[in-house]
């Protein structure tokens, strides 16, 4: 087996919803945290009612399956800065329809003097804005597009 | 060939326009590449978080009686890209039922539901890196990508790993199956062999004599396991 390179990626399919969830999966910390809140949406614009969202912060781990509107949620405490690296989180999107996760980050409205300096941000050219979330009254707001106007910087794996 | 091109090779694209559902979910602007140290190398960090019994791994004794089916066992190794094996990580699988039915309620294929079968499992691999399930092989179903189209039978798979660039979502197939040749979400992977890396053998060693038919897969996932060779 080794040296034949990776196992091939699979659709996670429509029908994960009674086996991947377990239970406080979208909290990835027991105490405070900052709530995000977003929408996976498709190429039409249509809420993709079927997608997993997977967001790593460190050792922090939480998963939420998208509602019938496409919207997910999560519970994570915000990092620090790293070295030249604004704080962020690592994002994985999972659906039907999609033969490889996709990655993404998703960084902090209130840090742009470390955000102008993020060399991924940097990387991600003009369409910068859709890695920054927005904050409406003390939640993150952080739709995700996955073709489209507006669409989601996404990262190789 | 090189070990970047056998990857190439072996992952399917993101926009297969025969798999109808990525034509408007498959990423247009190309994906920005990131030096692989700012990325891949953050510890995998789930064990833990995800509730693990040893009851999960066998899906047959989940409810108050045995699903129907023809009783299997799948086992395997995890192995990381030097193949050397993945220890203690998570393995989570799901399936239809024998009849071709996931218990999911938007699943509205007309076959019938099982009392006794869920359909979900969970395990850790072992020091070897082996994973173990017994579960009932799961039936083909159809699915309305194109005219008359069925799925082959088969088993999806949840990975970690010891990295976030580790982390793997797959299905697995079974041997011999007609519909696979057909089957346009395993033909995305553009090398024929790449398709073949996701069907189980069939493994006297692992049947069970008068009790379960044995599958053996392995998995191979990106990158080098973090964990010492030895304590």
């Amino acid at each position: 087996m080794a040296g034949q390179g990776p196992t091939p990626s699979q659709t996670v399919g429509p029908f994960f919803g009674f086996a991947m969830p377990f239970p406080d999966d979208t909290r990835a910390v027991s105490g405070d945290g900052v709530r995000i809140e977003g929408q996976l949406l498709d190429g039409a614009g249509e809420p993709v009612p079927d997608g997993l969202i997977e967001v790593w912060q460190g050792e922090e781990f939480a998963r939420c399956r998208t509602d019938p509107e496409g919207v997910f949620h999560f519970v994570v405490s915000k990092p620090p800065a790293n070295g030249s690296h604004a704080p962020h989180l690592e994002l994985y999107v999972f659906a039907r329809g999609l033969l490889r996760q996709l990655a993404t980050r998703l960084y902090f409205p209130d840090e742009e003097a470390a955000n102008a300096a993020d060399p991924a941000l940097e990387l991600a050219g003009d369409r910068r804005g859709t890695l920054v979330a927005r904050d409406e009254g003390g939640i993150l707001r952080f739709d995700i597009r996955l073709q489209g106007e507006g669409e989601t910087v996404f990262f190789e794996l | 060939m090189s070990a970047q091109t056998t990857e190439e090779a072996f992952e399917p694209p993101y926009l297969w326009p025969a798999y109808r559902s990525t034509v408007l979910r498959a990423p247009k602007q190309p994906l920005v590449r990131l030096p692989s140290e700012w990325f891949h190398t953050i510890p995998g960090p789930v064990y833990g978080r995800v509730p693990v019994r040893p009851e999960d791994a066998d899906l047959t004794r989940q409810h108050a009686g045995e699903p129907l089916g023809e009783r299997i066992i799948l086992t395997g190794r995890v192995l990381d890209s030097d193949g050397r094996p993945v220890r203690g990580t998570l393995v989570e699988i799901w399936q239809a039922n024998a009849a071709g039915r996931y218990v999911d309620p938007s699943d509205q294929h007309p076959a019938p539901l099982d009392p006794n079968f869920t359909g979900a499992g969970r395990c850790l691999t072992d020091a070897e890196g082996r994973y173990r399930f017994v579960t009932v092989k799961p039936g083909a179903y159809p699915w309305r990508n194109d005219h008359n189209a069925w799925r082959p039978a088969h088993v999806h798979f949840s990975l970690f790993g010891s990295q976030l660039s580790s982390r793997l979502v797959t299905q697995m197939y079974f041997p011999g199956d007609p519909l696979i040749p057909q089957d346009p979400i395993l033909e995305a992977i553009p090398d024929p062999r790449g398709r073949e890396r996701l069907v189980a053998a069939f493994d006297r060693e692992v049947t069970q004599p008068e009790w379960a038919l044995g599958y053996r897969w392995d998995i191979v996932l990106r990158g080098r396991d973090a964990t010492p060779m030895e304590a």
